[in-house]
């Protein structure tokens, strides 16, 4: 176990699972989303979560980032129990996870770099030179110029909303990243690098990233595994490669389409060089 | 289920080698930041940092770390790593790049340069209020040039929204005021024995000051403020632009019904309000000072002449377009999110209070030196 991501948890470190959801149950009045949903998350992969428009995959990240309580199962984050944890251990899971929003989610009365900066300076003593160098850090390692930490977010465009949001989510070198569709309404060359920033971080932090996408290319270049759902469950788990030889239609569906040929073409071009 | 931390800690059994312990995480790293800045390395050629104690080390350690690391390099001490696992030897690294860049500072602006540019922002808006009232009046040219162009259903549910279903309201605030008015004047009149002019008091102030006034600041806060938070949320969600691209004017489908409506409300509620009022009035007399209610509307027709009704509904005209353009105005102002529309929405509100306050007093003024 290397140094950052050991932190002193034997309860976790006995376990690979960084996430385990054990017959999650979700229901909006008589609207099912998830019904006994089952899925484990290893330590220091890269997990992508994927699905059709209304699948429940927003649901699921909101679960599991204590926004949205399921209607019954148990769901496991770092070794802590969402449903028996203490408000004292979930600000301390807090700190340990970062989490990106598809719009960002920055506070739009402050800068960027005071975005970035606020975790720390609401959860620690840090002096403020120091929480700024930091933050002025993250920034550019999130690929935005240093000028960008001075204005405000409603000045930004999407691509560098969800770069400074990523910043953000940095602040405490989480463990555990969750990306709610990182690529989503990006060009391709913005999304592009994206993808290459989310394996730059992977080696740096070493932290197990959960990503909530549609983005073929990202799923193909980036991930570990990928989680494909359904029906209220998980209709496939593998690697993309092994999903690809996979019979179910919905799974089908996802890479029968042209877009799904192309992106898995491109990536096995990019494998053999 | 989980152990608590060991804080970060350092110590510097011999000049040249500082042994670093416990968690150097944002989270436990605590005051070990002081202590590190206290330690240097004066006589030592090579500082070697043991990391072989370390629990674990994040970015916050290691930039504290090199913080306090690059003083000592300045000096010309040469810095080695002993026992460092590869990944946080790497932070290491990228970090004592980093380190090197110079934080970006807000630029200060002087005292002079904060006025100055307070004063062309306020002149730009001004222009631009100017200019929007110009392009309402346009837009209300060409609507008199084409009549079939002028949108009669919004205009009649605006009449609704800001004019009826503000009876109510307007009707039991004005009502309070004539009691009020009433109630403070019989304490003086009393004292004189002049309680009959009870009358020329409630019906002069009511119908040309505050019957006018109490209207207008209602509906600026009940119909001003919705008309710039409507607009506002139409910028933000893009709907303004969309209009225009369709080839719609934004002014003629959502200020000229608005200003027309307005401008036949306010003047009826203001006539309701002098209403409400005075009848407040008139029940105070009546129990204050003995005065019964045809004794006071005997006397109010004989004091109270029609110009006094018709300056009060006049200025509530005026009133209306202030309102309706500073709402509309603001509202098309915001930029971007949903804290602008907030701003804006305040704005409106105190703004047009403002304005018509303003007006009102030098409506006074100008009245009473052409004699009215």
């Amino acid at each position: 176990m290397d140094a950052v991501t050991g932190q002193t948890d034997a309860a976790q470190a006995n376990t690979p699972n960084v996430i385990e959801m054990r017959k999650v149950c979700t229901r909006f009045g008589t609207h099912s989303v998830h019904t006994d949903l089952d899925l484990d998350v290893r330590r220091g992969e890269i997990f992508a979560i994927v699905g059709g428009s209304g699948s429940g995959k927003s649901t699921l990240l909101r679960e599991m980032i204590m926004l949205h309580r399921p209607s019954s199962g148990s769901i496991k984050i770092l070794g802590a129990d969402l449903q028996t944890i203490s408000e004292e251990e979930a600000m301390i899971l807090r700190q340990r996870w970062g989490v990106m929003f598809q719009h960002g989610g920055l506070f739009g009365t402050l800068n960027v770099l005071d975005n970035i900066g606020l975790p720390l300076r609401e959860h620690t003593r840090l002096d403020d030179t120091l929480i700024n160098e930091l933050a002025a850090w993250k920034l550019t390692l999130s690929g935005l110029k240093p000028e960008t930490g001075l204005q405000y977010p409603p000045e930004l465009s999407g691509g560098m909303l969800k770069r400074a949001s990523l910043a953000r989510a940095l602040a405490f070198d989480p463990e555990l990243l969750f990306l709610d569709e990182p690529t989503a309404g990006l060009d391709p060359g913005g999304a592009g690098g994206i993808d290459t920033l989310v394996r730059t971080l992977h080696d740096l932090y070493r932290s197990t990233i959960v990503i909530i996408t549609h983005d073929l290319d990202l799923l193909w270049q980036v991930t570990d595994r990928v989680a494909v759902l359904g029906e209220g469950k998980v209709v496939g788990l593998g690697s993309m490669m092994e999903l690809s030889q996979m019979d179910h239609p919905i799974i089908r569906g996802y890479f029968d389409g042209p877009r799904g040929r192309t992106a898995q073409e491109q990536a096995q071009k990019l494998n053999k060089e | 289920m989980q152990t608590p931390l060991i804080p970060a800690d350092i110590a510097q059994p011999d000049p040249g080698l500082f042994v670093l312990t416990g968690s150097w995480t944002a989270r436990a790293v605590g005051d070990v930041d002081r202590k590190l800045v206290s330690m240097s390395a004066a006589d030592a050629a090579e500082v070697v940092i043991d990391g072989s104690h370390l629990d674990t080390i994040d970015s916050v350690g290691v930039w504290i770390l090199q913080r306090q690391l690059k003083k000592i390099r300045d000096k010309g001490v040469s810095i080695r790593l002993l026992d460092w696992s590869s990944h946080s030897q790497k932070l290491m690294e990228i970090v004592e790049e980093q380190i090197a860049v110079p934080l970006l500072q807000t630029p200060q602006i002087s005292l002079l340069e904060k006025i100055g540019r307070k004063g062309e922002a306020v002149w730009k808006d001004t222009f631009s209020l100017l200019s929007f009232i110009g392009e309402a009046a346009l837009a209300f040219v060409r609507i008199v040039a084409h009549p079939m162009r002028w949108r009669v259903r919004p205009t009649l549910k605006y009449i609704q929204i800001a004019g009826f279903d503000a009876l109510p309201i307007v009707g039991l605030t004005s009502f309070l005021l004539g009691i009020v008015v009433a109630y403070q004047g019989a304490d003086q009149l009393r004292h004189y024995g002049a309680n009959i002019f009870v009358v020329d008091l409630v019906g002069f102030s009511m119908l040309r000051e505050f019957s006018p006034l109490i209207t207008a600041i209602i509906i600026a806060g009940r119909s001003g403020s919705a008309y710039a938070a409507q607009i506002g949320t139409m910028v933000v969600t893009e709907e303004i632009d969309a209009m225009r691209t369709i080839g719609i004017e934004p002014i003629d489908l959502l200020v000229l019904p608005k200003i027309i409506a307005l401008a036949v409300a306010l003047p009826l509620l203001t006539v309701f309000s002098d209403v409400t009022g005075v009848l407040g009035g008139m029940i105070m007399a009546r129990s204050q000072l003995d005065i019964g209610f045809n004794e006071f509307l005997v006397r109010f027709g004989s004091e109270i002449h029609l110009p006094a009704l018709l300056i009060g509904v006049g200025k509530a005209f005026v009133f209306a377009f202030i309102i309706v353009i500073i709402g509309c105005y603001q509202g098309f102002r915001t930029k971007g999110n949903a804290d602008s529309v907030g701003r804006q929405t305040t704005r409106s509100v105190v703004q047009s209070i403002f304005i018509v306050i303003v007006l009102d007093s030098l409506f006074s003024v100008i009245f009473s030196m052409l004699d009215l």
